[in-house]
């Protein structure tokens, strides 16, 4: 067995089905939308070659940047809130009472399409009509924010769809890796006397280190590209106040047909995602992995 | 444990297993196709593939009207079906630039006029339809998709804008229809005062502030201020164009318009006048069903919706038969296409019984001349003919108008003229930039 996987031609064999589907579907694209970084086109006529052009505007293009600090903003946002997805985990496989019921109950925004979820909290934040104003008004607020209209409050409003949309998906991951712990651990901490604070603290966080520093990764990359709450419920408006780098460039790219334009974009977000990855794998990297 | 002859045995069955199901399903699909092209041989099968944008679900009457008139086509014409794809109008949208990009536009299928069709036109896509073009459509109608004097789309609809107002909410406040300026001004206040949402607009979507806007650059400085500054024979600094954003910013500060129109799409800003909780609505003739013939909405609201023309600015240059408007959808041939000349006729064809079929099925104001006589239809409908009939002007749509990125800028600035975030001047100034470095 061991002589056949070290054949090279079996792991050609092996390999090479997925090589091929990830090769055409990931990277020769990725390769082409640099290329067409370099061009001026419209996406229907004739391509020129422009060089570097299209990179140097976005330098100093103040809606990328703009975009691209609420891209940020974003990743923060998901980042933190990953601690209350963990805080809700460790309740939830503390062993309570009815913790199978609530895992289920948080996985359900998971299922629903993103389309769905878009349009339930914009029946949600309705200014006038809608269900947070309506309580506001009930609980005796004068003026209730207009939420997705209001510049200074249309992040923040999303983020919080977008928080909820992505709960039960961090919340089944660390589930899942707390599951793996063997009782007989926290067996012996509780006889040793430790609460069940020091318990989470001291014993399963250190031990599922490995599976938090994934969900980061996946928070922040996943926030860095992320378009489609933002694209239905404020398309990028009120005036670009919820313009992230993905819709900025699929505005620039199938709205204003630059698709030489679009391409750098979504060129420099790749390089983006790329350098944080690298970054914080590097920040996080320990020498001494943890183990049962 | 097995050797090495017998795994790379059972490796090798597993891919046979593998690529036999993959041969099958290909010579399956040669099979099919070839089915089609025997048939097409043999009985000289002619396939017309059309893509339109009017859903079953969401524009009922348009889709049964489509249905038949391609049921119709399809009976005189043997040998030529119709291969319908049908998307909603965003999706539409996205999909034809899409595929436009790749070059695989259906034969025939429907685009929008002005800016929209200037990368299919540079590049080539739509065949020329000059003559197709006959005396039944209204004057003017066919321009907005005329570039240097090819017509590249047959227009099906004609919309004008009126302002749409609830005559119970009116009575309350014995309040009267406006005809100037200040009048309007007086009604918005007295709704104010007594805590009445006076207009819903719905300026997520942009365009629908756009409308305003046009209106007010219209009755200040005349019907073609705003065109000469799009299309680089005037500025948006012309004094007319800056006072109609003053007026905006002071609507707003009035309260006019509905607490966070900002972040309301114009669905939703419609409900709002459906659910009668706000007093006037602005927009174009395509929502007339929605007052007249809609039985989804209560037959009680329906009978309270009235319309009047937009004010006149008192001492402005537009008069009050001015219109914002234009046609909305048309239907292009790809340049490409195999069956080019069948879908021509399909074309002729469709504009044809469309104009005959639309305006009594869906209450859609076709783009081709409607005789009212011996028709049946909803007072406001023949009201609106008739208004049709008396105009002075047309203009179209300023995001129709503009090249698609001058119009993303324009749409942008709406909403931030709206939201107060910039000051008329530099709203100006912002179109201006944008207009500039397109020349």
């Amino acid at each position: 067995m061991n002589k056949v996987m070290s054949n090279k031609w079996v792991i050609a064999l092996y390999v090479l089905p997925s090589l091929l589907l990830l090769g055409g579907l990931v990277y020769i694209p990725i390769v082409l939308t640099g290329y067409y970084g370099l061009m001026s086109w419209d996406g229907i006529g004739e391509m020129t070659f422009i060089g570097l052009d299209n990179y140097s505007r976005l330098l100093q293009d103040s809606t990328f940047w703009l975009s691209a600090r609420h891209s940020f903003l974003l990743a923060l946002f998901s980042t933190l809130s990953l601690i209350a997805y963990l805080a809700i985990s460790l309740i939830l496989s503390a062993r309570l009472k009815g913790s199978e019921l609530l895992r289920k109950i948080y996985l359900i925004p998971m299922l629903l399409s993103s389309v769905a979820i878009a349009q339930l909290w914009i029946k949600i934040y309705d200014p006038n009509n809608g269900m947070l104003n309506s309580l506001l008004t009930f609980l005796g607020v004068e003026n209730p924010p207009a939420w997705l209209a209001d510049r200074s409050t249309v992040l923040i409003a999303i983020f919080i769809a977008i928080i909820w949309q992505y709960a039960g998906f961090y919340i089944i991951i660390y589930s899942a890796a707390l599951k793996g712990i063997p009782y007989s651990l926290i067996e012996a901490a509780r006889i040793d006397g430790a609460t069940p604070f020091q318990i989470a603290y001291k014993i399963k966080i250190p031990l599922i280190t490995g599976v938090i520093k994934v969900t980061i990764i996946l928070a922040i990359v996943g926030s860095l590209k992320y378009f489609d709450l933002i694209y239905v419920m404020t398309g990028g408006g009120p005036n670009g106040a919820s313009e992230v780098i993905a819709s900025y460039m699929y505005k620039e790219a199938f709205g204003r047909y630059n698709f030489g334009y679009g391409s750098a974009i979504g060129f420099a977000l790749l390089v983006l995602a790329l350098l944080t990855t690298w970054l914080i794998q590097k920040l996080t990297a320990s020498k001494d992995e943890l183990q049962y | 444990m097995l050797g090495k002859k017998s795994f790379f045995l059972i490796m090798l069955l597993g891919l046979m297993v593998v690529f036999a199901a993959c041969g099958r399903e290909d010579e399956n699909t040669n099979q099919t196709s070839n089915d089609v092209e025997n048939e097409s041989v043999s009985q000289d099968e002619k396939v017309i593939n059309f893509m339109h944008l009017w859903p079953e679900g969401s524009s009922r009457q348009h889709h049964m009207i489509v249905q038949e008139i391609v049921d119709e086509f399809e009976n005189d014409h043997p040998g030529v079906t119709v291969e319908m794809e049908i998307l909603g109008n965003e999706q539409y949208k996205e999909k034809l630039s899409v595929i436009g990009a790749s070059n695989e536009l259906p034969d025939v299928g429907m685009t929008w006029g002005g800016g929209f069709l200037d990368p299919y036109v540079s590049g080539n896509m739509f065949a020329n339809l000059n003559d197709l073009v006959t005396d039944d459509f209204i004057p003017g109608t066919t321009d907005a998709y005329t570039v240097d004097d090819v017509v590249y789309s047959l227009p099906l609809e004609l919309n004008i804008t009126p302002v749409y107002y609830n005559k119970a909410i009116f009575d309350q406040y014995q309040l009267e229809v406006p005809e100037t300026w200040d009048d309007f001004k007086a009604v918005v206040q007295t709704l104010v005062d007594h805590g009445v949402t006076p207009i819903t607009l719905g300026n997520r979507d942009a365009w629908t502030g756009s409308m305003w806007y046009m209106y007010l650059a219209d009755r200040i400085g005349g019907p073609s201020v705003l065109t000469d500054a799009i299309n680089r024979d005037g500025s948006f600094e012309d004094p007319a164009l800056i006072q109609a954003a003053t007026e905006i910013q002071e609507l707003v500060e009035m309260g006019a318009f509905i607490n966070g129109f900002n972040g309301i799409g114009n669905d939703e800003a419609k409900g709002y006048f459906i659910n009668e909780q706000a007093a006037m609505y602005l927009m174009a003739t395509w929502d007339l069903p929605e007052w007249t013939t809609n039985e989804d909405n209560p037959q009680e609201f329906r009978d309270s919706v009235g319309y009047f023309k937009f004010p006149t600015v008192e001492g402005g240059a537009g008069d009050i038969d001015s219109y914002v408007g234009g046609p909305g959808v048309g239907l292009f041939v790809a340049e490409d296409s195999d069956v080019k000349e069948e879908a021509k006729a399909f074309v002729s064809y469709f504009v044809e019984r469309w104009g005959e079929m639309s305006v009594i099925n869906a209450g859609v104001i076709p783009a081709t001349v409607v005789d009212t006589d011996g028709i049946d239809l909803p007072q406001m409908y023949i009201d609106i003919l008739n208004d049709l009939n008396e105009a002075t002007n047309l203009t179209l749509y300023a995001d129709v108008q503009m090249s698609a990125s001058a119009a993303d800028v324009h749409l942008n600035q709406i909403q931030a003229i709206f939201g107060g975030e910039v000051t008329p001047e530099d709203f100006a100034a912002r179109h201006e930039e944008a207009l500039e470095s397109e020349e």
